[in-house]
């Protein structure tokens, strides 16, 4: 068995001019490595819609991200709001985004939908006014 | 048709070419709201969109589109246009609106 390797960065809130960097730079790690291309763009949706989450809603945050020899394992931390029910904001369709936020595109209210459906494992723990983690698991195979 | 021919069809105007010009355009794809051109924004496409900003570039790489098509005369921000030519993503525009820009795109890839 190899070793796993373990990737972490600082997400900065409200700075649309970096988001999407953690996902763009995991995608070219992962190409690097030969990972398969429909696993790449697993991660890749999870990842980036999570990333742009905590840029919006939560102010930022870090993402650790493990790739062993059978997942990616993808862990999302913010010191945010909080999701007061989690049910709701999972429902397609339900955003909270504001204008400013919406004229850039987003706020169609997929983003958590599409990160349950492109992950193998999908967990959400989140406590108003403490924050939200987010841990997402992509097989390899 | 090359994202290059496109490019030089002269039908659009050309904001980067971008280094990917002999990559084959395989479809069109139409949307403005990025979650769900992430999750269906198909591979090799041209996407024809009215957001011009670093977020339509970010979303383009990551789902392995060909390149974006801006319509109805949307220009790339400065910040989409820094990334777009910091990632070699091909960018044109356009005046006419999304539906005449992806149909004239798939009679010319068809
Ligand atoms: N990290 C987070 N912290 C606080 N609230 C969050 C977080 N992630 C999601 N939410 C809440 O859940 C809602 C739904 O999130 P989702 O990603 O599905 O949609 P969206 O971000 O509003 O729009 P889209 O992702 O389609 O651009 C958000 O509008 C927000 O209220
Ligand atoms: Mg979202």
């Amino acid at each position: 068995m190899s070793d796993s390797i373990e990737l972490v960065y600082e997400v900065s809130g409200d700075d649309f001019t970096r988001a999407g960097e953690a996902s763009s730079d995991v995608k070219k790690k992962l190409k690097l490595m030969g990972v398969h291309h429909d696993i790449i763009r697993k991660v890749s949706i999870a990842m980036y819609e999570g990333e742009i989450n905590m840029v919006i809603h939560a102010n930022g945050g870090t993402i650790t991200v493990v790739v062993s020899d059978t997942d990616v394992t993808m862990v999302l931390a913010d010191t945010g709001p909080g999701i007061p029910d989690i049910e709701k904001a999972m429902t397609a369709g339900y955003s909270t985004a504001p204008e400013n936020v919406r004229n850039l595109g987003f706020g169609a209210g997929m983003g958590l939908p599409n990160m349950k459906k492109y992950s193998d494992e999908f967990n959400i723990e989140s406590t108003v006014g403490v924050g939200t983690t987010v841990t997402m698991k992509v097989y390899l195979q | 048709m090359t994202v290059g021919e496109l490019c030089d069809s002269g039908k659009f105007k050309v904001i980067n070419r971008g280094d990917d010009t002999d990559r084959q355009i395989g479809a069109v794809f139409c949307c403005d709201l990025l979650s769900i051109a992430m999750s269906r924004g198909i591979e090799d496409a041209a996407w024809v969109t009215v957001m011009g900003n670093i977020n339509t570039v970010a979303v383009m790489a990551l789902t392995d589109m060909a390149l974006i098509v801006l319509a109805e005369g949307v220009q790339m921000d400065a910040p989409g246009l820094a990334k777009a030519q910091e990632e070699g993503s091909c960018v044109l525009a356009s005046e006419k609106p999304i539906f005449d820009i992806a149909l004239e795109i798939h009679e010319l890839i068809s």
